[in-house]
């Protein structure tokens, strides 16, 4: 037997996932310290006795790490636990300080939520909606980098190097129940769901969700069980995957190891695998047969959490509009279509946009800016697109272009000065002479000297030849350095030779 | 000097009759003196305590108003990290460790101006009740240098009953400052869980670790407890609330009206007969004193061993998880390309002692998956349990007493081999720490078939420790009339090596 295609995979079996996402919390300091959290500083500057582990050091809980987990579990529709408790979770790792991680356990601060996802099927868009475990807090372990050795793991390496400015950065893990019922749209199912995810915690502002830091991670888990049966099937754990695309890659991949595996009546071992972005395949990593006993406990340390009711009314009040709400109402109020928002929306642009509408901008102006010339230069110099201008300065320059202050290829040249940090759009206009050139009569002359120049094609013009005129409008722009607006000068021309 | 009070070193020091140096000195002096047979201290922090000195008595010159124990030397327990300083916990595994900063009492002790002699002996990680399971050897009782001083705090008893420092500064976490003050003859105090910050302090059992002070009098300890408790923002089980009025409570020291609760279940059977009469005739002083004494009925307490014995291993389990060879301490067998967890197994290996390990491998094994419901769990319901009938007695009597130890001090290596003995010792102070309330040993006489210190435990609710204070000092004035010199002038003097 050989490796069954995709379609053969789901002619046969039913896909069930699950999900768990760790978010990345971006508050200013650790989440049971007073650290610094700003991610690629220099190998451990930014630790102290309590995430180092020192002896007789305390921890004690950020609040505002837990209200944003709040913030999470009410926009996740997850009911709020009135109490919490965190549990030590215990296991010996060089980049696990305490060797224990602070964690939370049979008592999560949320749970029994939902999140409804959109995908397009062949039917049409289908709504799936993926159901909340739990979202508990925990912190994160250092970093380690192993050295020598050919698989870049602890096994085999020469020697290891330990950067604890990782540890105890807050995390929030987002656990779904099992998904079932996706079938063939698992892959997309799971990717429109950790999608979803992002924008929601964008839009609460609680972490930088940038999948590629590895502020928003996922671990993928599949199980295949026959169509029909209501048996689950023994899963493996996918963990590593670090952006979108590799979340439906792993999980069609996935999907097609574990059927070659059972059409050929062998077993799925229960294990975690590593996904690797090179391959789109995943590899062994640790066995799950033999379960670890982590040896939960509640801490000691710690005082159980017990937000005030009030308090969680509070927050859920100043939850954001829904991520799949705001984007219906802004493509209806600018009229997108379909295709063209969905790329918008890819390109993490959606907000900046919205931000230069509201400054008065025209929708489709303010979009092609940005999707444009912006993003155009934004690839050249691999940086972010909101990284070289802010929506106030592109308001302003197509602000500009409506008013007939700039053509539009005179603001391409404003962009590219304001991106070359010469200063406002003003102030690039005015370094360098961007005005139109809207005096007639600056334009008369100039139309006059083109008419002198070229008398053959002013008469061709006379007798009723309009197409003849570009030559004439051309040298004009010429003559002005580009600054004239080519319609006015068509329209002068034109009345000045008779044809207007 | 030496033999005076606290108060009385602070009165001499403000009235200019003596200078912190000098006091400071005094008691380096002693030190040097007496500890060879003592062995009271792990590191003594000579330069340190007498640039503190310097300092405070450069503030006295100065005219500049400072706390009541400013320039007042004290004996530190190795539990507590203090910046610069060693600090072992008594363990091989931390040797040569150099802490970063400053524990959260040591802060408040260099605020208030006491000087730091040095870091007393203890038992493993507090893992003890004879300061024979220290990693550097055992340290002698003062009264008997055959005799162990208790512990876990045992350096800091017996520096203090030594005459080594006028105070010092024990943890209690199954009764380690109150089972060694009983066993020295001076007085040992266990706050409220939650009264002393825990930050900085080593941790062994952080449910049931607290650390207090020790003193020659009742209200030499009062004013070091002031010093020590408050809200510390680095301790999440630290409470917000005033510190209770305990040093106007012991120069008051009146129980006329006060009722007192003997529990039923901590007196009889295995406790010394010599115990037992110092005892009664404690509760007879405080009879004629005016207080009401009646018998309260604590039936958990039966229970309170083996809880205790299923929680402190199991927390204890996941606490001393970060002596890894990583970071700090002790790194062996990082040989020949070794893994990091060979490292690690290694240093664990030689670097823990018996009894830690024993504690260690009991504790992982009640957290086990299986296990967890029948151990862990099952002692947290005991505890709920000794939280009910503690909170019962409490609505009977203000106070409640029993022995601090149902024995006097037992020869050095006497229940070293035989563990479960050496529990028993525990039995009366264990049920203090597991319901988080507060109390106190004080000196009740010698005990008639050994000559040996007996001590009288008092205990009170949460937050109520200025109890202990007033119903202690009333008792530690009657007997002193009656006794009409303090019991540590009872003990042989300690022949010195000069």
């Amino acid at each position: 037997m050989s490796t069954p295609t995709y379609e053969e995979v789901i002619a046969k079996w039913d896909p069930v996932l699950g999900l768990e996402v760790h978010v990345e919390l971006n508050t200013h300091s650790k989440m049971f310290c007073g650290c610094a959290t700003e991610f690629g500083a220099e190998p451990n500057t930014q630790t102290c006795p309590v995430c180092l582990a020192l002896p007789g050091a305390l921890p004690v809980v950020n609040e505002k790490a837990i209200e944003s987990t709040i913030l999470i579990g009410l926009a996740l529709n997850c009911k709020i636990a009135p109490y919490s408790r965190f549990a030590r979770k215990n296991y010996f790792y060089p980049d696990m300080p305490k060797n224990f991680q602070i964690s939370q356990y049979d008592e999560p601060i949320c749970f029994d939520g939902y999140v409804d996802v959109e995908i397009d099927t062949d039917e049409g868009p289908k709504q799936f909606r993926i159901e909340i475990e739990r979202v508990h807090m925990e912190e994160d372990t250092g970093k380690s980098l192993h050295v020598g050795g050919a698989t870049g793991r602890i096994h085999g390496a020469d020697y290891s190097l330990l950067d604890y400015n990782r540890a105890g950065i807050p995390l929030v893990e987002i656990v779904t129940k099992i998904v079932p019922g996706t079938g063939k749209y698992a892959p997309e199912v799971a990717r429109a769901y950790v999608a979803e995810l992002r924008d929601i915690l964008r839009g609460l502002k609680v972490s930088d969700v940038k999948m590629e830091q590895g502020s928003l991670r996922c671990d993928a888990n599949v199980s295949l069980k026959p169509i029909g049966s209501d048996v689950l099937g023994t899963r493996s754990e996918t963990k590593n995957v670090n952006s979108l695309r590799s979340v439906e890659r792993a999980i069609r991949g996935e999907m097609i190891r574990h059927a070659e595996l059972l059409n050929e009546g062998k077993k799925v071992k229960q294990e975690t695998r590593h996904f690797q972005e090179e391959t789109g395949l995943t590899r062994s990593g640790r066995s799950k047969e033999q379960a670890e006993d982590y040896r939960y406990f509640p801490d000691p340390d710690l005082v159980p959490v017990t937000p005030a009711a009030s308090w969680i009314e509070e927050l859920r009040a100043t939850l954001p509009e829904k991520p799949s709400l705001r984007r219906a109402r802004l493509q209806e109020a600018w009229g997108v279509p379909d295709k063209e928002m969905a790329a918008l929306v890819n390109a993490e642009l959606l907000d900046v946009v919205e931000e230069t509408v509201g400054l008065g901008a025209d929708p489709a102006k303010a979009r092609t800016w940005w999707m444009g010339e912006i993003s155009r230069i934004a690839n050249e110099k691999e940086v972010t697109a909101t990284s070289l201008i802010t929506p106030a300065q592109v308001a302003e320059i197509v602000a500009l272009v409506a008013s007939g202050d700039l053509t539009d290829k005179l603001a391409r040249q404003v962009v590219d000065g304001v991106i070359a940090g010469e200063g406002s759009p003003s102030q690039v206009i005015e370094k360098r002479g961007l005005k139109v050139v809207s005096d007639d009569s600056a334009l008369m002359a100039a139309i006059e000297a083109a008419i002198a120049a070229q008398p053959d094609t002013a008469e061709r013009i006379r007798g009723g030849n309009i197409p003849a005129a570009g030559a004439l409008i051309g040298a004009v722009m010429k003559a002005t350095g580009g600054q004239a607006d080519a319609a006015k000068v068509r329209e002068l021309l034109l009345k000045h030779l008779g044809q207007g | 000097m030496i033999n005076k009070t606290a108060v009385e070193m602070a009165e001499a020091l403000t009235k200019g009759e003596t200078s912190s140096v000098e006091l400071t000195q005094s008691h380096l002096d002693r030190i040097a003196d007496v500890d060879g047979q003592v062995k009271a201290f792990l590191h003594v922090d000579a330069d340190g305590a007498l640039a503190q000195a310097k300092d405070v008595d450069a503030k006295l010159k100065a005219g500049e108003k400072l706390s009541p124990l400013a320039g007042i030397p004290l004996a530190l327990k190795d539990i507590l990290a203090q910046k610069g300083v060693p600090t072992t916990a008594g363990s091989k595994i931390l040797e040569g460790w150099r802490p970063p900063y400053d524990s959260t009492v040591v802060a408040k002790l260099k605020a208030a101006g006491v000087v730091i002699l040095g870091k007393t002996n203890m038992d493993e990680f507090a893992m003890g009740s004879s300061t024979e399971n220290s990693g550097y050897g055992p340290t002698f009782n003062p009264w008997d240098l055959a005799r162990t001083p208790g512990g876990s705090s045992g350096g800091s008893a017996a520096a203090v009953s030594a005459f080594e420092a006028p105070l010092a500064i024990g943890s209690d976490t199954g009764g380690s400052i109150r089972q060694p003050a009983a066993l020295t003859g001076i007085v040992g105090v266990r706050p409220t869980y939650g009264a002393v910050s825990r930050y900085g302090l080593i941790a062994y059992s952080s449910s049931l670790d607290q650390a207090g002070p020790f003193g020659r009098t009742v209200l030499d300890t009062a004013l070091l407890h002031e010093v020590m408790a408050g809200h510390d923002a680095h301790d999440a089980t630290s409470i917000n609330a005033p510190v209770p009025a305990v040093v106007a409570a012991a120069k008051s020291g009146d129980v006329k009206g006060m009722k007192i609760g003997v529990i039923k279940q901590l007196q009889g059977e295995g406790y010394q007969k010599g115990v037992l009469t110092r005892f009664n005739e404690s509760l007879d002083a405080l009879a004629a004193l005016g207080a009401e004494i009646i018998e309260v009925d604590c039936p958990s307490f039966e229970y309170a061993l083996s809880a205790y014995y299923l929680i402190a291993p199991s927390e204890c389990s996941s606490n001393l998880a970060r002596f890894d060879a990583m970071r700090y301490g002790l790194r062996t067998g990082d040989v020949n390309g070794a893994s990091a967890e060979a490292v690690m197994s290694a240093t664990r290996d030689a670097g823990f002692g018996r009894e830690v390990k024993r504690r260690i491998i009991l504790g992982t094994y009640a957290l086990s998956s299986g296990y967890y419901d029948a151990y862990y769990g099952s002692a947290q319901k005991i505890r709920t349990l000794i939280i009910q009938d503690y909170a019962k007695a409490f609505t009977q009597a203000d106070v409640l007493v029993s022995p601090t130890a149902p024995t006097t001090a037992y020869k050095i290596g006497e229940k070293v081999d035989d563990p479960m003995a050496m529990y028993l010792g525990d039995v009366a102070t264990i049920p203090v720490n597991l319901a988080g309330i507060c109390g106190m040993s004080l000196p009740a006489g010698l005990a008639e078939e050994d000559g040996l210190p007996v001590g009288f435990q008092i205990m009170a609710p949460a937050m109520q420790d200025q109890r202990l204070y007033q119903a202690g000092a009333a008792l530690e004035a009657s007997l002193l009339a009656k006794w009409g010199a303090p019991i540590l002038s009872k003990a042989p003097v300690l022949k010195g090596v000069k």
